[in-house]
């Protein structure tokens, strides 16, 4: 019951208050996080295209290689990244209106996030970070696999406004190593695919400034999702390579909050993306059963 | 080195699935002056004497020059810089209307939400300043003598049904709007000679990157060729130079023949006028009374004589046109350029100025989520908006002009029927007077 409680706060965007720790206790009706089925979980999200891990989590090799393969096709928005491309717009308006709303910026202004350093963790083909640097953020864009971030690094190159992304290829592990912080995190459709997410929310939150925000997007681990992101995506409507998702590493919203409030991190909002297939337009609504996307800041006192 | 660059950029192994670099069909005919060029190896880029511009409108007509000042007038898109390209003599130097001036044959009629577009833009004041005329009866009847209808503001509760203004009125109001505002626009008096999208290949990536000049910013742009040999680069290129209508003026009948052939039209030629049905058929229709409009309580008022012409004839072909596609990369086409209608309801420059609106809100949009407005799946969302709209005027207009044609006893009985039925039933007719007001997008008369 506590559960549907919290999950009913998030969704009714109130701030968590301090004392927010006694609800969150696990109690068995949930499946606990620290059990999920991974290969490997001491392993943190290290991934070195250069030179694979030898006997490592093939799981992370294997997401790599995936991504690898159609690398090309990032900016064809009518290739295999097309559902990102579609999606993109709604995943910005809420970012927008987050972010302007959490840095107190003018929602009005055609560059609201002027002044502020992002960080667009698994940024892919740049996707999201030429939108940000478009709206004036200054943007860094990491991902792990070479190929991207070349191709990345071209397309922004093309256009005076995003030609300023510095894009690395590097983990945020790495980056949490080399000490930068920024102030706000992106992590978009990124935790699905990492060997272990409650690392990966850890490197996220020190990469975070203090007071600054975090932004993750998943897929819920339900039966919808299932049905949609995985049968009708990838085998009936082949807008995904098949493959793409493995729903065991999907996230519920309950647990994707709970790690990030072990690393620190306390959601905010949870919006979730919902597909018009009439339209063809993806929308933003309360419905969190499929892709879903949070909003986070990370608190005065992180653990 | 900037050339060796660009070059290995070229010579690229393209897999076959890819985009490829050359050749780019744009979908509608009326950009006619578009050649497609292939690759633009040679002269390249010399970063600084090419302008740069966000957004480069081709055709500074009405409806063109409507999305300038749209997209002035909005907090998201002002700071845009645009170029308008046209080699009108009447956009560079203010040409001012003296109201002494007769008449120009080149009217439009302009419907309420039209009305609000400009209001909202802030150019409907430079057109009260002028000659303008707003109506608020409108009287349909059947050559056939059979049939009615009136239409009235008051059915709709409303002022006026429409106003009806000079073209060059209208477009100078829009000209002084845009000038009014400290939008960064520049006018091209020229034409365009060919345009060529850089489709540069994205596949296979090069080693080298040490070249990453800014020079190579302008590769996503479309590059537009002027006549005066000059070239501009713009993100966005919005086609709206027109069907392509030539006017031409023909002296085959004296002006006296030809008032009375319109005379004549208007008055007993075709065939006898309608009798006002005040007493006749209402008893049918009697038990409607409570929500009868005020038009159907009118008698059918005979039209008045024309006297003489107070300009020279013009006779401008008619067409009926429509683009396969409104949008493609860095491409959009809006107004004439993408549909053309028949002039009978007066729809044909409304659906242009809906156009600009709509592409106008789009492209504010996409600012403010940082996209590129060049995009394709965001132009395609204006598109998915215009273009039902824009078929479904298109459909209801032909129709019209198709029934109109057809003169057979049977079938004008049918068609006068339709007629009452649209004068008396209120509901309808008030569904009819919002959409042809353009309040509503679809004609659906429920």
């Amino acid at each position: 019951m506590a559960f549907r409680a919290t999950i009913n706060r998030i969704l009714r965007h109130r701030r968590f208050p301090n004392s927010a720790n006694s609800t969150l206790h696990l109690t068995n009706n949930t499946r606990c996080f620290s059990h999920a089925p991974s290969p490997s979980p001491s392993q943190s999200f290290k991934a070195n295209d250069k030179d694979p891990h030898s006997g490592s989590s093939s799981l992370k090799d294997n997401e790599l290689a995936k991504f690898a393969a159609i690398s090309d096709t990032w900016w064809d928005s009518e290739g295999p990244f097309k559902p990102l491309h579609l999606m993109n717009p709604t995943r910005l308006a809420f970012i927008r209106s987050t972010l302007c709303r959490h840095f107190k910026r003018d929602p009005y202004s055609t560059r609201p996030f002027e002044g502020l350093k992002i960080v667009d963790v698994g940024c892919g083909g740049g996707i999201l970070s030429e939108p940000l640097a478009r709206l004036g953020a200054t943007v860094t864009g990491v991902d792990a696999v070479e190929k991207n971030i070349k191709i990345a690094q071209l397309h922004a190159d093309l256009d005076p406004t995003t030609s300023t992304i510095e894009y690395c290829c590097t983990t945020a592990e790495k980056l949490v190593e080399e000490g930068r912080t920024f102030d706000a995190v992106m992590a978009l459709e990124v935790i699905e695919h990492v060997a272990n997410p409650e690392e990966f929310c850890k490197s996220l939150a020190a990469l975070t400034n203090p007071d600054g925000a975090t932004v993750i997007s998943t897929i819920n681990r339900s039966m919808r999702a299932y049905a949609t992101a995985i049968v009708a995506a990838e085998y009936i409507l082949h807008w995904l390579p098949k493959g793409t998702h493995q729903w065991s590493s999907f996230l519920t919203p309950l647990e994707l909050a709970m790690i990030l409030h072990r690393a620190g991190i306390n959601v905010e909002e949870m919006a979730g993306f919902v597909y018009n297939p009439l339209t063809g337009r993806w929308l933003l609504s309360d419905d969190i059963s499929v892709n879903f996307i949070a909003f986070a800041t990370k608190t005065q006192n992180t653990i | 080195m900037l050339k060796k660059t660009v070059s290995s950029v070229f010579a690229w192994k393209i897999p076959t699935r890819s985009l490829c670099t050359g050749v780019v069909n744009v979908p509608a005919s009326t950009v006619a002056e578009i050649l497609n060029e292939n690759e633009k190896k040679e002269n390249t880029i010399s970063s600084n004497n090419v302008q740069q511009y966000d957004i480069a409108i081709v055709g500074g007509g009405m409806v063109g020059m409507a999305l300038a000042s749209f997209l002035a007038s909005m907090p998201m898109t002002k700071q845009l810089s645009v170029a308008i390209i046209d080699s009108n003599p009447a956009l560079s130097g203010s040409m001012s209307i003296k109201k002494e001036d007769p008449p120009d044959p080149r009217v439009s009629t302009v419907t309420p939400a039209t009305i609000s577009f400009l209001q909202d833009a802030g150019a409907w004041k430079y057109v009260e300043q002028n000659r303008h005329a707003y109506f608020d009866k409108m009287q349909v009847w059947d050559y056939t003598g059979l049939g009615y209808a009136r239409y009235n503001a008051r059915d709709v509760n409303k002022d006026f049904l429409g106003c009806v203004a000079e073209n060059k009125v209208l477009h100078s109001a829009l000209l002084s709007c845009i000038k009014d505002s400290d939008f960064k626009k520049t006018i091209y008096p020229l034409r365009l000679n060919s345009m060529t999208l850089n489709r540069s290949s994205m596949s296979v990536v090069e080693e080298n990157m040490s070249s990453r000049e800014s020079s190579s910013a302008q590769g996503q742009c479309a590059k537009l060729q002027l006549s005066d040999g000059s070239s501009i680069y713009a993100k966005l290129v919005v086609g709206a130079d027109g069907g392509k209508s030539q006017s031409n003026q023909r002296k085959s009948i004296t002006e006296e023949e030809f008032l009375k052939d319109v005379n004549s039209a208007l008055d007993y030629g075709y065939g006898p006028h309608p009798t006002s049905s005040l007493s006749g058929t209402r008893d049918v229709f009697s038990w409607f009374k409570m929500g009868t409009t005020v038009s159907a309580n009118e008698s059918f008022e005979i039209p008045p004589k024309i006297t003489k012409l107070a300009s020279e004839r013009m006779v401008f072909p008619l067409s009926l046109r429509h683009a396969n596609s409104y949008a493609s990369k860095r491409v959009v086409l809006i107004g004439d350029a993408a549909h053309t209608v028949h002039p009978l309801a007066g729809q044909g420059v409304n659906l242009g100025f809906g156009d600009a609106y709509s592409l106008s809100r789009i492209i504010a949009e996409g600012i403010a989520l940082g996209t590129d407005i060049g995009e394709v799946n965001l132009l395609k969302k204006y598109e998915a908006e215009r273009k039902p709209a824009n078929i479904a005027m298109m459909a209801v207009l032909e129709s019209f002009q198709k029934a109109y044609s057809v003169d057979f006893g049977p079938f004008n009985i049918l068609r006068a029927a339709a007629f009452h039925g649209a004068n008396y039933i209120p509901p309808l007719k008030r569904s009819i007077i919002s959409y042809a007001s353009g309040e509503q997008n679809f004609p659906i008369f429920l």
